[in-house]
């Protein structure tokens, strides 16, 4: 068991990195569904929130914790935001598919 | 392996899975409740890197709220999930490619500037991890703190501006009208002669 090692400031960067790729490709595979890519996105601020909290315990400074709070309250906003959107989506067009939505294209 | 380390590779593991099947779930309801295992899972991380306010503040604002407000809004809408998903095996290869790539990049970047391997890890001051967050919070962060209050405040009016709507069929009062009412408006003076007796 070699490999499993103690974890290091590099394990949990790896492992944001991983939740990130992971959104990442939610993203594309899931890009009919509004619902799926909005929380694709909240899966990827929680890689990032990973990575400033294993910086800020590595590097022993607290402001890293205190820019993880920032980014929680700006994605509850967010998400709220993007959800009262998706409801009026929904109320308007009938469809939250991102190929209906397509009334900008002039 | 000490204990920590075990804790570590089981949340990671954990984690990681999770976020799968947010993204592969057939059922908009199961990514929700499996997102919510990712959250929470994350949490347990938190913990396990000494941030323990952070880490409850996930559980009751994500897990509590957010996630609540997803489920919410995911029963609300009577969506035809199947219909969304008719091309997802087309766009399976695109997604794992720009993802495994993304992923690719991020390793080698840490691997190659050997964050971590020679980093070792500082004693945290002793004492209340929410009473130092809080301290720098609301002494050299407090201007951004307001800012976020007002953010939270904007994200209020904004979802509830979006979404109200006036019923036609409700009866409700409108004050500037009743209060610029006048007597002509709702008194009409009948002026008619008095009948004369019969006798």
């Amino acid at each position: 068991m070699s490999i499993f090692t103690a974890p290091t400031l590099a394990h949990y960067l790896v492992l944001g990195a991983i939740l990130f790729a992971i959104s990442i490709a939610g993203i594309f595979i899931n890009r009919r569904n509004v619902i799926i890519m909005l929380m694709a996105i909240e899966l990827m601020l929680l890689a990032v929130n990973l990575n400033f909290i294993a910086f800020s315990r590595y590097l022993g400074d607290m402001s890293g914790q205190v820019f993880v709070f920032f980014i929680l309250t700006v994605a509850a906003a967010e998400s709220a935001i993007g959800l009262a959107i998706l409801v009026l989506l929904f109320r308007n067009v009938g469809s939250i598919d991102v190929e209906d939505l397509d009334a900008l294209k002039g | 392996m000490t204990f920590f380390t075990f804790t570590f590779y089981v949340f990671a593991a954990i984690l990681v899975f999770a976020g799968l099947r947010v993204i592969t779930t057939r059922n908009p309801v199961h990514a929700a409740l499996w997102l919510v295992l990712s959250f929470f899972t994350a949490a347990a991380i938190w913990i396990l890197l000494q941030a323990e306010f952070l880490a409850i503040t996930l559980v009751l604002v994500y897990v509590g709220a957010v996630m609540v407000l997803f489920l919410f809004v995911v029963m609300m809408l009577d969506v035809n999930f199947d219909s969304l998903r008719r091309q997802f095996r087309s766009y399976l290869p695109q997604g794992v490619i720009v993802g495994a790539l993304v992923l690719l990049e991020m390793a080698l970047a840490v691997v190659s500037s050997a964050i971590g391997t020679t980093q070792v890890a500082p004693q945290l001051p002793t004492g209340s991890n929410t009473k130092a967050l809080g301290l720098l919070l609301y002494v050299d962060y407090v201007y951004p703190f307001e800012i976020a209050a007002v953010v939270l405040l904007v994200a209020i009016v904004a979802a509830i501006a979006l979404t109200h709507r006036k019923r036609k069929a409700t009866r409700y009062q409108d004050p500037a009208v009743q209060a610029r009412v006048r007597r002509e408006d709702r008194v009409r003076i009948v002026r008619m002669p008095s009948e004369k007796s019969e006798t």
